[in-house]
């Protein structure tokens, strides 16, 4: 299967520090793959260069075989990429039905003079984009609080607001910025069961995650980042075993964690 | 959804009903001329409130597009004998392009620096008005010609309560409609999330835009209503920095991202100048403890204040 999403030597520098340093990635369609690294490997960093918050310094990110380094987030997101956020970003002051809404923003196609109006084709619209946003939380288990302000929403349902907001853009690739953070364990069973369906529709994914049971059950392929660059990439088997991963990133505490896992 | 259509067209027929039955209470034209300022800031407070309450977005230069409006059926009915609500259109479109040329550059700024660039905006539109004075009259200001509307000539405060009070219903329609929109979703977002709402595929910068067109519009149909009502116009009284702030003060008193609030808000800034002249030389301060009271007791202004109270006593 040819990949949908690659990254070629991708690189950015702060002042002198590389944060991410010649990383090369594919992900193809249905696939989870997932980024693993210490704090401060440049995982977030990365998810920044692809989804267009950042500029590179170098190499290139092809999105369905075009080139797209640098273009901005928002036409990423009308070429089939978006993402979730690791430090949430939620529009707290709108109902969560509302909020997965804005993810349908890239198919309305109604213009301002029609908005001010309320034609009919905009109440269409508005009632088009409520019934794919229903079944967006529908799909991430959130469809009885769809009415509720995001604001009183609980950490967990948060999480899960962010991926059916951006799943409501239909996108090619999503890319998850450690969904299962923060989450109990009921509620990371719940986004771990979303990241397969999603999958299973066919929508490349490219996650961050901590929850390293989660990443080894969950994943078809691991890259692991060292300050900012790629020690190793392969299936999880492979990766759990690498004695280089489980110096660098599994380490002193983090080797108790992997046999867990 | 449908509670809250049903409340939004409460509001715009309740609105409606106040604003026909006032008349039969007014006793004076002195009622009527107060009655039709509070629509009028109430319109271009509305304006503002997209642009401040909704996308989240300060201008401490709305004035500015007041001051166009109003000017604009000055000018084009005294030296181009333009019909009066012609040059009212004219001057909304000519505040929607200053607007428009003006807004991309300067909706890149954030906070602070947004409404220290807004209000050299607004400083720069009254000093032009100040000293064009061949135009305008300088700060002396010039008289505004009446204006005929199918041979009728429109004149008197009852006349201009009535067509303040249809503006202000239309602009309240306009603003709902609007904030259920696609658009009003998308300037809400920008409000909580410019990121968020980029990686959704929101155009931020252009929705920007175009809530500071759109609101710059509402001001300047309230600049040229406030012209035609007082029939003589200054730059300070339509454009002046203080006419600004006085402005976004009825936004925030009467609730951001509330369009009945900023009404709420007009009204207690128009009313209570008048109300408490009877204090003499204590009226400002008075009003400005008023002000602060609100504020402390009502922080998230009149109406979302309330509104939270009523919730939190009926769950």
């Amino acid at each position: 299967m040819s990949a949908l999403l690659e990254t070629e030597n991708l690189s950015i520098a702060f002042g002198g520090i590389t944060a991410v340093d010649q990383v090369s990635l594919a992900v193809s369609p249905g696939q989870i793959h997932s980024v693993i690294g210490p704090n401060g490997a440049g995982k977030t960093t990365l998810f920044n260069l692809i989804s267009g918050l950042y500029q590179p310094s170098g190499g290139r990110v092809n999105l369905a075989g075009e080139e797209v380094t640098g273009l901005p987030p928002e036409q990423l997101a009308r070429r089939g990429l978006s993402r979730s956020f690791q430090n949430l970003q939620i529009f707290f002051r709108m109902s969560a039905v509302e909020n997965v809404m804005v993810g349908c923003h890239r198919h309305e196609r109604t213009g301002i003079l029609s908005h001010l109006l309320a034609l009919p084709n905009v109440r269409a619209e508005n009632r088009n984009s409520r019934e794919i946003a229903m079944a967006q939380l529908a799909r991430v288990g959130l469809a009885d609080l769809a009415e509720k302000e995001a604001g009183s929403l609980s950490y967990g349902a948060l999480k899960r607001l962010e991926i059916a907001r951006a799943l409501a853009t239909e996108p090619r690739i999503l890319l998850l910025d450690e969904p299962a953070a923060g989450c109990n364990a009921v509620e990371t069973e719940e986004i771990d069961r979303v990241i397969h369906d999603v999958a299973k529709a066919g929508i490349a994914i490219l996650l961050v995650e901590h929850d390293m049971r989660l990443v080894m059950r969950i994943s078809d392929e691991i890259t692991v980042l060292e300050r900012g660059r790629k020690l190793v990439s392969g299936k999880p088997d492979a990766v759990r075993e690498d004695p280089r991963v489980i110096a660098a990133y599994l380490g002193t505490f983090g080797s108790e964690e992997a046999n867990r896992a | 959804m449908e509670r809250l259509l049903r409340n939004r067209w409460a509001l715009v027929l309740a609105l409606a009903l106040v604003l026909a039955a006032l008349p039969l209470v007014f006793p004076s034209n002195y009622y009527f001329r107060v009655a039709a300022l509070v629509n009028i800031f109430a319109l271009a407070a509305i304006g503002l409130n997209l642009l401040m309450g909704y996308a989240g977005q300060v201008s401490l230069g709305h004035a500015g597009f007041m001051g166009i409006g109003a000017y604009a059926v000055a000018i084009g009915a005294s030296r181009f004998g333009l019909n009066g609500a012609v040059a009212m259109l004219a001057g909304a479109a000519i505040a929607g392009l200053l607007a428009f040329l003006v807004g991309r550059p300067i909706l890149r700024l954030k906070g602070h620096y947004l409404a220290v660039a807004t209000l050299g905006l607004g400083l720069l539109i009254s000093m032009t008005l100040t000293n064009e004075a061949g135009w305008t009259g300088g700060p002396d200001g010039m008289a505004v010609p009446r204006l005929e509307l199918f041979g009728l000539r429109l004149r008197g405060p009852d006349t201009w309560y009535m067509i303040s009070a249809g503006a202000l219903v239309l602009g309240v329609i306009l603003a709902l409609n609007l904030i259920e929109s696609p658009t009003g979703r998308a300037m809400r977002a920008i409000h909580d999330s410019e990121i968020a709402a980029r990686v959704v595929g929101v155009d931020v910068a252009a929705y920007k835009l175009k809530i500071f067109v759109i609101s710059a519009i509402y001001a300047s149909i309230a600049g040229s209503l406030m012209a035609f009502l007082n029939g003589h116009i200054t730059p300070d009284g339509t454009a002046g920095f203080l006419r600004s702030v006085e402005l976004v003060t009825m936004v925030v008193l009467g609730g951001l991202g509330s369009v009945l609030g900023a009404i709420v808000g007009a009204a207690m800034l128009v009313i209570l100048p008048q109300a408490l002249t009877i204090f003499h030389e204590y009226e400002h301060l008075l009003l400005g403890l008023i002000i602060m009271a609100s504020m402390i007791l009502l922080p998230r202004g009149v109406i979302p204040s309330l509104l939270a109270r009523l919730r939190g006593g009926g769950a």
